[in-house]
């Protein structure tokens, strides 16, 4: 039974990125993979499903049989002249036992869709969310690598595909093949030839699909391109609808539009026409072969031909009977009934194949590796200068390092980071840094100048471990940083970068992030240094405002100031602003200016500014060039050498 | 809202139509073929036996064959017409919505985000595609295809057809109670699906957040929750669906039951005629009938899934361009001169504030005038309604004398010409982007205008020159190089006024200063607007305005105002503070 379900009309948009080019060879070890997952996570219930479904399937392959007996018991009375009275002892007990048949089936069958139902979404589930966690440990190098629209299709369309795997194609090839099968030797042991007539058919039916199949395939693969071609238009348009009225540039627009929007009409009808003929067409060849079926079978009768089939063991050869030809008729409906749903669930096989393959790509890939085993620990620090690590926030933190022979000794943390000679590539022969050496002091101010791609940002992503070091050092109060765990490592880095990332929840619970159990004061006390308290108290639900799509009812530099009390609500010793605040415009900078300098004061702070005026009263700032540090000292130090710095500084140089 | 997309068939509504009528076609075959064969094959030999006329089979035969591949012609000609049809649809509907946005005014653009503009014209129109689809091919074949299985079974069965009697109410009710129960169930669990997907699209987009403060665990425990609330849903929701089954199962089994058994008794007592061709064919109208349905029931399920895109779409259609021309506009600016007259304005009029409040000025044509003022001080507000990209709530806005909006739309922006701060390039060449301003410019003054930007020598510096492509988005060239490439683009305007809102900022400050010297010699007449944040770019205007809080808090020249203006001292020296500006320009 086709089953109609919601869940694939959600779909929509992404109809035609299922619709991949289908892969000709199937991937066994890929379904094998997935069916010990399954079989795995549900021991009992998926047997318990599967046996329901053979049951069901023999089921609906017996009538036929029952056909035969009720048929020839009518054609025997008929032409014997017998009474019901004295029928229906020969046929009450045979539709009895048919009866009995279909009140467990249907009890088989509840059974069945029910348990399928909760397998397949609790599956789904399943699926999600290991791929989430895994998402989770992947290395930042796989999400700058990757296509992010990439990685969100595997969890729409490509999990969907499993979807329509487990809850629909398996169920049904299962069905069908019990149905295929029972029916193909029930129609074996009454009729050889009849059989083969049939099997005639279905070679038909095989090659109408694989030429439409075949067809369908290669347009739909034109279609997606064409469908991506005009949803990048129309994004583009979408945005600059403004520039299009200031130019009034309308008409040009729409005539660019119409000609891609007739592309598309072209080859989609094409590709729709030819998955919607074969449905019919494969229908009617079983149309045509039923109306032949009954011809042949009438002649053979007529024509008192001896009819051979398994039955013939045992009763010899006879002629065909009319029994025989009606269940047969009934039969081939339902034989090509079948082969047609198993022709329809291919495509999705292959789709789901394709699907699965990608989803275990992202599970198999390499996560992000944590040898550290030095940790973050709240201390507390005794009279004598001794650290005690304590189960409270003290405001003081210390390193806890242990050694291999068992002893544990304490440090203090205070945010000294060194980085003596190093070297990096994000591709190998491509180095981006060369022989970096930075020395910043416990609440020292170090900024980074230079044009795009002068490497300021990748330096940042080496001090928070996003990427590792090709050569060098890297030392966090004395500590490499390759021997502290990650996570506590960056928990004492706060870092604001240029482009913004708010989530979906209120302010507050946003600025919270940076420290999950800070009281509302905490929030507010941090959005206050940053300067972002006045905006926010008027917004409309102050606070409580709900931020949706990464805050886009805000502005990019009320964005930005959220973010810095985000970072400032984690009170972290060592603070990375990435053009932190390149949004905020200079006047409301200055405004600012105050609350930022408190927010650095006591920290290490590494600044990373377009504008120069930012920079301006740090301890240290770097000028950077192609990966080199080519000046460094403080703003009076290098406007006096006239370098790099002085020439930026009197805007000879774009920055960007 | 279905008349408003009806509408959109136009030229294919005869190619609808005509699936239709092949729908119909098809629906009468098949259901002859069973008639046919039941009476005139099968009833044939359970009467004649052996004696039967074997040129008879085959001419009967012959018949159904020649049915069938009627059938078959309907049903595959269908298919295509109806992919046709229905693609058609789409391509009108979509060009409807992209013309209608096309007719957009600023104001209407601002009510719509464009990622949701997006949405409709691509998903939203494919979903409306495919139930449209659905409708042509099943909604009249399905209804025709019960009621004349129905009038068949009851024709050729008589009294066996009174099995369906008990079995249509049955599953028609049950399916009907089904969809009802379910549809609320799955739209609430779609949305709810849509979130997870934003939240992990979210988590994509913010990874170096939730690294940099360590939220890995925080986040796979959010999403987990959210995902099993999300599981359970959806179960409840596909079980409630699930209960299809077993009832069309139940409907089959117990007609298959009723018809063997009353029609054995039938037959045999000979009671109406009945023979094995009627109950065959009983049996095969019976499974018509429930299939059509199941059918009937998608339908409604189908059609009810695709009704928020259809509105969606309407919401588009139905959007009223609040901007129009009056008749016999003017299409010929005089001169670039400028006047607020007692200007208020409100984005809209539910807008409790005023953008822009109590705006008096008078600008005359050629000068230079430049404006500084803090975010949300409605700079950009303020030079918008210049070309009329808005109009003003109260007051007028007159451009060389005359009201803006006694202008023809597209003479008053093709004399003003303003560079947005939101500004793009478009894919295709930088003579394509270059042409925006005047489709007929002439290499000569492609490149005149370049220079004049100061965008000449690096489009020279291109492998490609001026026939570079610039990718979608512009993002082969950097902000600076932009930036000048607007202008330039907007300079082949050869425009009354020009409005550089913010332009330049990526520009450093010698090349800026090189632009506006270039205006000054070549475009004298030319009125010219900066707004810009660095006091560099505007302090040699004729004009500088001090933008707060949707007024005008100072106006005067440079000097001027930092002898007067609090705002325009604080703002200049928080900029020179340490370093000299003036010694770079």
């Amino acid at each position: 039974m086709k089953q109609f379900n919601p869940s694939a009309a959600h779909k929509g948009a992404n109809q035609y990125s299922m619709m991949r080019p289908p892969k000709r060879k199937l991937n066994v070890g890929m379904l094998k993979r997935l069916f010990k997952m399954l079989f795995d996570f549900y021991p009992v219930l998926l047997p318990v499903s599967i046996v329901c479904i053979i049951f069901c399937a023999v089921t609906s392959a017996i009538p036929a049989i029952f056909l035969k007996e009720v048929t020839n018991a009518i054609t025997y009375a008929w032409e014997n002249s017998v009474a019901w009275d004295a029928a229906k002892h020969d046929i009450i007990p045979k539709v009895g036992v048919l009866l009995g048949f279909y009140v467990v089936s249907i009890i088989a069958i509840t059974l069945e869709t029910q348990l399928m139902a909760g397998i397949t979404q609790s599956f789904l589930s399943k699926m999600r969310k290991a791929l989430f966690a895994k998402m989770q440990n992947l290395p930042i190098k796989y999400f700058d690598t990757n296509k992010h629209g990439d990685i969100m299709s595997r969890y729409t369309n490509d999990i969907d595909t499993l979807r329509q795997l487990v809850g629909q194609s398996l169920p049904t090839l299962i069905r069908a093949s019990v149905i295929v099968i029972s029916v193909f030797f029930i129609m074996l042991y009454y009729s050889l030839y009849l059989t083969l007539i049939l099997l005639l058919g279905v070679v038909l039916m095989v090659t109408v699909t694989k030429f439409f199949g075949g067809n369908s395939a290669h347009f739909f693969i034109r279609l997606q391109k064409s469908q991506g071609k005009q949803e990048g238009f129309v994004q583009e348009m979408m945005n600059g609808q403004k520039v299009v009225k200031v130019f009034c540039h309308e008409e040009t627009s729409q005539a660019d539009f119409d000609e891609i929007n007739n592309e598309l009409f072209e080859v989609g009808y094409r590709a729709h026409a030819s998955a919607n003929m074969l449905g019919p067409i494969i229908m009617n060849i079983g149309n045509v072969l039923y109306v032949i079926l009954a011809m042949v079978g009438c002649l053979f009768l007529v024509g008192d031909i001896p009819n051979l089939g398994i039955q013939s063991l045992f009763t010899g050869l006879v002629a065909i009977d009319a029994g025989i030809i009606v269940s047969f008729l009934s039969m081939a409906k339902q034989f090509t009934g079948n082969i047609n749903q198993v022709s329809q669930q291919i495509n999705s096989v292959v789709m789901a194949m394709a699907g699965a393959e990608r989803v275990f790509t992202l599970m198999d890939a390499e996560p992000e590796v944590d040898d550290g085993y030095v940790t973050l620990v709240d201390a507390e620090i005794l009279a004598d200068g001794t650290i005690r690590e304590v189960d409270h926030h003290t405001g003081e933190w210390a390193w806890k390092h242990p050694h291999s022979d068992g002893t544990v000794t304490y440090q203090h943390l205070r945010g000294d980071v060194r980085m003596t000679d190093v070297d990096f590539a994000y591709e190998e022969g491509k180095p981006v840094l060369h022989d970096v050496s930075v020395f910043a002091e416990p609440g020292q101010k170090v900024a980074f100048v230079g044009a795009t791609g002068a490497g300021k940002t990748t330096i940042t992503n080496l001090i928070n471990r996003f990427y590792d070091i090709a050569d060098g050092k890297i030392r966090y109060d004395g500590i490499n940083i390759n021997k502290i765990k990650k996570s506590d490592l960056r928990r004492s880095l706060g870092i604001v970068l240029q482009e913004t990332n708010l989530f979906t929840g209120t302010v507050i619970d946003n600025i919270r992030y940076g420290k999950l159990d800070a009281t509302d004061e905490e929030c507010m006390e941090a959005a206050k240094l940053a300067g972002a308290h006045d905006f926010i108290t008027r917004l409309p639900e102050g606070y409580q405002t709900e931020l949706t799509n990464n805050g886009a009812n805000l502005s990019q530099g009320q964005r930005q100031l959220i973010a810095i009390a985000r970072a400032a609500v984690a009170d972290p010793p060592v603070m990375i602003l990435d053009e932190a605040t390149s949004s905020i415009d200079t006047r409301t900078e200055a405004i600012v200016q105050k609350g930022m300098d408190a927010l650095m004061k006591g920290r290490t702070v590494f600044v990373i500014a377009h504008r120069l005026s930012t920079v301006r009263n740090s301890d240290v700032i770097m000028v950077l060039d192609h990966g080199r540090i080519i000046e460094r000292g403080n703003h009076e130090k290098l406007i006096a050498e006239k370098g790099q710095y002085y020439q930026l500084y009197k805007g000879v140089f774009e920055l960007e | 809202m279905l008349k408003k997309l009806a509408k959109c068939v136009r030229e294919y509504k005869g190619t609808a139509i005509l699936t239709l009528l092949l729908m119909v076609g098809e629906a009468i075959i098949e259901t002859l073929i069973p008639f046919v064969t039941a009476t005139f094959l099968i009833n044939k030999i359970q009467e004649q036996g052996k004696n039967l006329d074997m040129g008879y089979i085959l001419a009967v035969g012959g018949v159904l064959v020649l049915m069938a591949v009627v059938s078959l012609t309907c049903g595959g000609l269908a298919g295509f017409t109806s992919a046709r049809a229905s693609a058609g649809f789409a391509k009108n509907l979509r060009h409807d919505i992209f013309a209608k946005i096309q007719s957009f005014s600023f104001g209407n653009i601002d009510k719509f985000s464009s990622a949701s503009l997006v949405t409709r014209i691509t998903t939203d129109v494919q979903n409306v595609r495919m139930a449209f689809m659905m409708i042509i091919r099943t909604a009249v074949r399905s209804p025709l295809m019960l009621i004349l299985s129905i009038a068949m079974s009851a024709f050729m069965g008589g009294w066996l057809a009174v099995t369906f009697v008990v079995v249509i109410p049955v599953l028609g009710g049950g399916l009907w109670l089904v969809s009802k129960k379910a549809m609320p169930a799955f739209r609430r669990v779609f949305k709810k699906y849509d979130r997870l997907n934003e939240s992990i699209e979210e988590n994509v987009r913010g990874m170096r957040v939730v690294k940099g403060f360590s939220r890995e665990d925080y986040e796979k425990e959010k999403f987990a929750g959210a995902a099993d609330s999300i599981c359970e849903d959806f179960t409840r929701a596909e079980r409630i669906v699930a209960l299809n089954t077993p009832l069309m199962n139940f409907c089959m089994y117990f007609n298959m039951t009723v018809v063997l058994l009353l029609g054995s008794f039938m037959a045999i007592n000979g009671i109406k005629g009945v023979q094995i061709g009627h109950i065959s064919a009983l049996l095969t109208y019976g499974m018509s009938i429930l299939m059509s349905l199941m059918m009937l029931s998608m339908i409604y399920v189908m059609l009810t899934m695709s009704a928020q895109a259809a509105k969606r779409i309407c919401e588009v259609l139905d959007e009223v361009p609040d901007m129009s021309e009056v008749e016999n506009p003017i299409t010929e600016v005089k001169d670039g001169s400028i006047d607020f007259e007692n200007v208020n304005f409100k984005y809209s009029a539910q807008a409790q504030k005023f953008a822009l409040f109590d705006i008096d000025l008078h600008i005359d044509s050629g000068m230079t005038v430049g404006i500084i003022g803090g975010t949300g001080s409605s700079k950009s507000t303020l030079v918008q309604l210049i070309p009329r990209l808005y109009d003003v709530t109260e007051g007028a806005v007159k451009v060389g004398g005359v009201d803006v909006r006694d202008y023809s739309i597209e003479s008053l922006r093709n004399s003003v010409a303003v560079v947005l701060q939101k500004n793009l390039l478009f894919a295709g060449s930088i003579k394509d982007n270059l042409r925006w301003g005047n489709p007929d410019a002439t290499d000569e003054q492609m490149e005149e205008a370049c220079r004049l930007a100061q965008a000449d020598e690096f489009v020279r510096s291109f492998p490609d020159g001026y026939d570079s492509m610039i990718e979608q988005g512009g993002t082969n060239v950097s902000g600076g190089q932009k930036q000048r490439l607007c202008i330039a683009r907007a300079l082949l305007k050869r425009p009354k006024i020009l409005i550089l809102d913010d332009s330049t900022s990526a520009v450093d400050t010698k090349t800026d200063a090189f632009i506006r010297a270039g205006f000054k010699s070549y475009i004298p007449e030319t009125t010219k607007i900066i707004i810009a944040q660095r006091i560099s770019s505007v302090q040699d205007a004729d004009l500088i305005l001090v933008m707060e809080n949707g007024k005008i808090a100072d106006r005067g020249t440079h000097e001027e105002l930092l002898k007067t203006s609090e705002i325009y001292r604080e703002v200049w020296e928080q900029q020179t503070n340490g370093g000299d500006q003036n010694e770079a320009v």
